[in-house]
This record gives structure tokens, sequence and C-alpha cells, in this order.
């Protein structure tokens, strides 16, 4: 009989909640390793390509669920991989907010002051910088435009993107080729394999049991390479602590599933789960308006038509985050670019006559399509996402051979969220359509629900154990050695992009986890640098955490 | 009349007619029945519809058989209902005018329809043949002049077969920044 294979620490998902953990505590000295359900892909295994197969299908995931669709990343570096690098740090209000339970949902401990030492580490190590607006798409100037044209502001997004490196092709979706977009493949990943942390893709982490000794047992598949929905091996690894970083879609499923024998889970498992309050709208351009009232041009003499061209996001408008609105009034709207397939199926006609999301009046606005402009709005929902009980294996009973699956979330969204909505549309259309410049709808709810590209909360950090899941040390309560550092600790929609919140609750997490390992009997220690080496960021946060 | 029609032409017909319903194109040769021919234009079909459909990648090409009986089955009832008269020797789906068959469709993807999930997903895969040729690498697509892409006015890649667009920006400011904006760039 073979021993069980031992680490000091078992992280389950590559993205920032499990790169950050696994670099800090390899840094530190602990043995790690990480488990990644998807592939292990790099600069030239990006395709541009929307072949059923090649990059995107292998490393995004579209799990469909009853009410909700949720994306999110399958690939070592996850959702930083195949996300459009937007890093705004969340606004003030955002932690006072208390969404559906009535008081603060946030731990007492977090306030955005208290953050911003933790966005500073994250800031300095991806990096992250400011974009000038030579650096703003045309679809961003665009939006940039229309919003001054309507008496708003609108700010070019920090990202965390070389822009130098950047071609502006617009696959960002199907990770860089370029390696202009800076992943985790560039910083905390690289730097926690050089400290001795190993990464083994194509491992599904299924549940979590217990050892005598206090430890886990971390049950996981094999994928297949190619057919996600093949089991191609499967296997344990004991470790002391583990690091539950598989996302706002996957971690709570693998922690019901592991309910039998673990034992009771809080409540807030699998509860509470929030798609950021996430809507997008797509405005179809009159271009000769786009001329005449804006004044742009491009270099061919084209006013526009150029929806194909840039970097995701470059421009959020933030008018509507103002603290001193009414929760659930307030919200920003990002120009976006989402690639044909999913950026086109869910756009409606104006004024259809007949099915506003297919259909020949479909056919016709789809031929206009560089002339589209996406707007995200980003507002506060009411964390009524609840997830069933888990399917067999994974997170979703999947469907295709890679990306698309079948999950067992439902979101019926309240009319708290559905008054965020309508007043994010009614403010892009207002923008958007006046004097003519474009026409605009939402995309469409009636064919996979509401959608997401930020799952968060399904696993919450608060101070209430009715209501979260975790401790403000991002601890399962009731379960002490098992940590959540990923969008599920987020306690709710942030009005913003999320991946910088995230990564800086995982950075806020690591002294407090490498002392719960130290108490394990795991020799490590506090205080690497950023990834790079710099110490700027690293120093201003040891001054918070020695006691 | 039409000449004895094989089960796999029945098929490929009844799936021809769904897609071409949910992107529409016109007729592809005379006496197309399966092809509406209610858009200029190459739709779903001449996208290649029927080819992702039978990519295994899809995971749903072993049921495709059963999607076009489900459809005939649902065209059957909706004749039957409406009180029309159809060509016996077509695919039911098929004998539908473009309008029914779009009625008949919008129906099966409702909200409230019991088998909305699987209808929705053939629609999926339906529309991503024209919007994105999901069955083919884009470059290729792009070379043979894949009527979805060509469509959308999709820009052609470089000699490698990628896409960069040197010229990307206005370059210039273009609103007033929020007044809070902190100095990492972010909102207060």
């Amino acid at each position: 009989m073979n021993a069980v294979e031992k680490v000091d620490v078992l992280v389950v998902g590559s993205g920032f909640g499990g790169a950050i953990a696994a670099y800090h505590l390899a840094a530190g000295g602990a043995s790690v390793t990480v488990l990644e359900r998807g592939p292990w892909l790099e600069g030239e295994d990006f395709d541009h390509d929307f072949k059923l197969g090649s990059s995107y299908t292998r490393i995004f995931d579209f799990v469909v669920g009853d009410g909700m669709s949720l994306l999110g990343g399958n690939c070592v570096g996850g959702g930083s991989v195949v996300y459009f690098a937007a890093m705004p740090r969340a606004p003030r209000f955002v932690f006072e907010r208390h969404g559906s339970i009535g008081r603060r949902m946030w731990p007492a401990a977090i306030t955005r002051d208290a953050l911003d030492p933790w966005y500073d580490r994250v800031t300095e190590s991806l990096p992250v910088t400011r974009q000038d607006w030579s650096d703003v798409t045309y679809s961003g100037g665009l939006f940039a435009a229309a919003c001054a044209h309507a008496g708003r502001t609108a700010n070019p997004v920090p990202v965390a993107i070389d822009a130098s490196k950047c071609t502006n092709c617009n696959w960002m979706m199907a990770g860089c080729r370029f390696d202009a977009k800076r992943s985790l493949l560039f910083n905390y990943l690289p730097a926690a394999i050089a400290h001795g942390a190993t990464i083994r893709p194509m491992h599904e982490v299924q549940k979590l049991t217990r050892n005598a000794d206090g430890g886990y047992r971390v049950h996981f598949n094999i994928i297949d390479d190619s057919d996600y929905r093949i089991t191609a091996g499967d296997g344990v690894i004991d470790a002391k602590i583990v690091i539950l970083a598989a996302g706002a879609g996957a971690t709570p499923v693998i922690l019901q599933r592991s309910e039998p024998e673990l034992g009771t889970m809080p409540h807030a498992v699998g509860r509470y789960f929030s798609g950021n309050g996430e809507r997008l709208n797509t405005a179809i351009l009159n271009e000769d308006r786009v001329r005449d009232l804006l004044g742009l041009e491009k270099a061919d003499g084209v006013p526009y038509a150029a929806s194909q061209i840039g970097k995701g996001p470059c421009v959020a408008s933030w008018d509507r985050l103002d603290g001193s609105r009414p929760e659930y009034t307030r919200y920003s709207l990002e120009q976006l670019y989402f690639p044909p397939g999913f950026g086109t199926i869910l756009a409606q006609v104006p004024d259809a006559t007949g099915p506003s999301w297919f259909g020949a009046e479909k056919k016709e606005i789809v031929k206009r399509w560089q002339s589209w402009l996406t707007i995200f709005a980003m507002t506060e929902d009411d964390n009524e996402g609840v997830f069933g009980p888990p399917p067999p294996t994974g997170n979703a009973t999947r469907i295709s051979q890679q990306m698309l699956g079948k999950g067992p979330i439902r979101y019926d969204p309240t009319p708290n969220t559905l008054r965020g909505w309508a007043l994010a549309d009614a403010d892009v259309k207002d923008i958007m359509e006046r004097d003519g410049l474009s026409r605009v709808m939402p995309w469409t709810n009636d064919v996979v629900g509401a959608y997401t590209v930020h799952p968060l909360a399904s696993c919450r950090i608060g101070d209430d154990p009715a209501t979260s899941a975790l401790d403000d040390g991002h601890e399962l309560r009731g379960h002490p050695g098992i940590f959540v550092t990923d969008g599920s600790a987020v306690p709710g929609a942030l009005t913003v992009n999320p991946a910088l919140t995230i990564a800086a609750l995982a950075e806020r997490a690591m002294p407090g986890i490498v002392r719960a390992a130290r108490e394990r009997g795991i020799d490590v220690t506090y205080g690497a640098p950023a990834p790079d080496g710099a110490t700027s960021a690293r120093n201003a946060v040891l001054a918070l955490v020695r006691d | 009349m039409q000449p004895d029609i094989t089960d796999e032409q029945h098929q490929t017909m009844t799936l021809e007619a769904f897609a071409d319903t949910i992107v529409p194109g016109e007729k592809r040769f005379p006496g197309d029945v399966a092809v509406a021919g209610a858009a200029p234009g190459g739709g779903a079909v001449a996208a290649g519809a029927l080819a992702l459909l039978a990519d295994p990648a899809t995971g749903i090409a072993n049921d495709l058989g059963a999607f076009a009986d489900l459809l005939n089955e649902h065209a059957r009832k909706y004749i039957a209902e409406h009180g029309l008269t159809t060509d016996p020797a077509l695919p039911p789906l098929v004998g539908l005018s473009f309008a029914h068959r779009t009625t008949l469709i919008q129906q099966l993807t409702g909200p409230d329809h019991p088998e909305k999930e699987f209808w929705i997903l053939v629609a999926l895969f339906s529309n991503m043949a024209f919007d994105t040729g999901a069955h083919l690498h884009t470059a290729d697509a792009m070379a043979a002049g894949h009527p979805g892409l060509a469509a959308m006015g999709f820009a052609r890649p470089g000699p490698d077969g990628l896409w960069r667009f040197p010229d990307y920006s206005y370059g210039r400011p273009l609103a007033n920044l929020h007044p809070s904006t902190t100095a990492s760039g972010s909102p207060s």
C-alpha cells in the first residue's frame, strides 16, 4: 500500500486567492501544493481562435444555473488569465453596506482605509497601473465622450496590463498571446514555484475529509485534457492546512459535498451568493451622430466602427458611486468588450416586432456589430443566490467537452436588485441615446437568466456566524484549518470590478493564515516581499501585522 | 411534392430549419425548403450550423436525431392547433412558414417552456455558427469568407493568423475625471 502524500498546505485553485496564498506560504518556508482543475497554458498556447477546443474553451467555464449563469476561469492562474484586468479599488461606501441582513455585512475590522495597504501590496505585485487617455481605446473614448456629452464624468480605469506589449487585439478572454496582461502567470505563481510550491493542473478537488491528527485529506479527480467530462484518475493528499480558492462558483460546492464527513457547515456556505449586481447593455451607434455630436473620427476617417479593437474595459463612469445615495441605487458603468458569441447572443433588438434575441431583426443588428458599444453596469444586488445540492463531481454537470455546464446555483432577483438594474439601464439609455447617438437595449435575462463574470460571496467573511461562513481571518467557522481566500469570501457586490479587492483580502488574510500554520507545527514565517522583490508595500503592512 | 426523404435528410432539414429561424439566410438553391429565405445573405445554415451542432465538442452531437424528432412532434402539434395545411412530404417543422417557425421556436425557448434548456442550447450553437464559426479555425473561416464573420465586418488577422490593431485610440482626453478620483486612479 502506498503512503498517502503529505504537504503542509494544500491550496485548491490557482486564481488570485490560491496564488497569493501559495506564494506567501511557500516563500515563508511551508511545503505547498496547488491543485488546479484546469489546464496550464501560457504565451503561445493562447489562441486567437473561436474554434471549440482552442484556448478560450479550455480556460473558461460557463455554468448555467437557474436564474443565473456564471463565467469564470478554468486554468492555472484562474480568473487572472481570462479576465480583462480592470483593477479599481472598491469605493468606501461598499464596506458600509448592509445588504440583505439589515446591519453592516463586512467584518468590523475591514474598511476601505484598513484595506488600502493590502490594495497597495497587490498593486505593487502585479503591478496595477493608471491608464492615460492615450491608452484608451476607441470604444473607451467613445463612452467617455458620450458621458461628457451627457454632463457626466468618466475615468480611464486602472489595469494590470503592460501597455508596451498590448496589441489591442481584444482576445484577452482567450488568454493573452502577447504577455501584456499581467496575470498571475507573471508574478505570484512563478514566485511561488521558485520557493518550491508545486502546481498540478487538471486536478479537480471534490471534497475534504478530516484526519485523526486534525489535518485534512483532500480528494481530487484528474480531468481528461480535452474532454473535461471524463475523469482520468483520482487521488488524495493530506495537508495540515487547506486553502480553498476554487472560485465563488466552486468553493461552496466542495464544502457542501464534504459536509457528510466533515460535519455541519456554517449556514452561509452556498448562500448569500452575489453576481456583483451585473448587467449589460448594448448600444448600437449612429456613426454620423458620433461624428456630429462628439466630434470623433478615427485615423481612417470613420467616426467609430471599432468595437473589435481594444483590451476590454478602458473607461468607467463613477458618478453614481456616491455614498450619500441610498443602498441599491449606486453603481458604476463601464465600457466593455465581449467577443462575438458571448457578446452577441444575449443582445436584444431595439423596438423588435418579433423575437428580440434571434431572427431576422437580430441578424440586421449583428451586421452592425462594429458599431456596437457594450456598457457594463455593476450594481448592488441582494446576495440572493443559493446553491442547491452539489452535482456528482466538480461544480457543474458538464454538457460540452469544455466550458459549458449546468450548475446548482439558483438566483431569483429581489425588488432591490431589479431596481438597481432598472436604474442603471435607464442611466445607460440617458447617456447613450441622448440626441440620437445610439439605440440601447439591455441583454436579455430570459435565455440563460442573469449572468455574472464576477461571482462573489457564496462563502463569505463577516462577524455574524448566522450570515457569514468565515470569520474575519477567512477561517471556516467550526472547521479550524480550512481557509477560504477567493471571491466567495467577499461579503457582497462591490459596484466595481472585484479582482483587486479579492486579491487584497487574500493578502490581508495571509499573516493570520501563517500564524495558524505555525500553531499547527508548520515552520513558516510571514514577510515575503512582492514577487519581484519589491518591498515598499510589504514594509508598509508589516507594521500593521506585528503584535 | 419532394422525392422520398431519407431519415438522415429529414433530420438535417429539420435542424436546418431550426437554425435558419435563429439566424435566417437566403435560399441556397432554387427549391430550398429548409432555409426559408427570410433574410438576405447567408444565415446560420450557410455559416455551418449543422457542422457545429455535429461537432462532438458541443456535447449534443449524439442527441441531434432525438432533437429533430422532438421538434417535428412540436411542429405537428402546432400545425394541428392552428389548423394549418403543410406539405406532408416535408418534415413538419420544414413545412411551416418562417413566421410560424419563429412563433413555435419562441414558445420552445420561452421562460416557461419545460424543454427550454435544450432548445436554447441548440439556439446558442446556431447563433455561434454565425457569430463565431466555432466549428472552424477563425483565421481559416475568415480566409474562406465565412458569411457570419464577414457580415459582422470582423477584421482580418495578420499574416501570422493573429490580430493586432496599431491604431486603437482617439488619443485625447474625452471627459472630465470624477472629482474624487484617488491617486491610484480608483474611486474614493
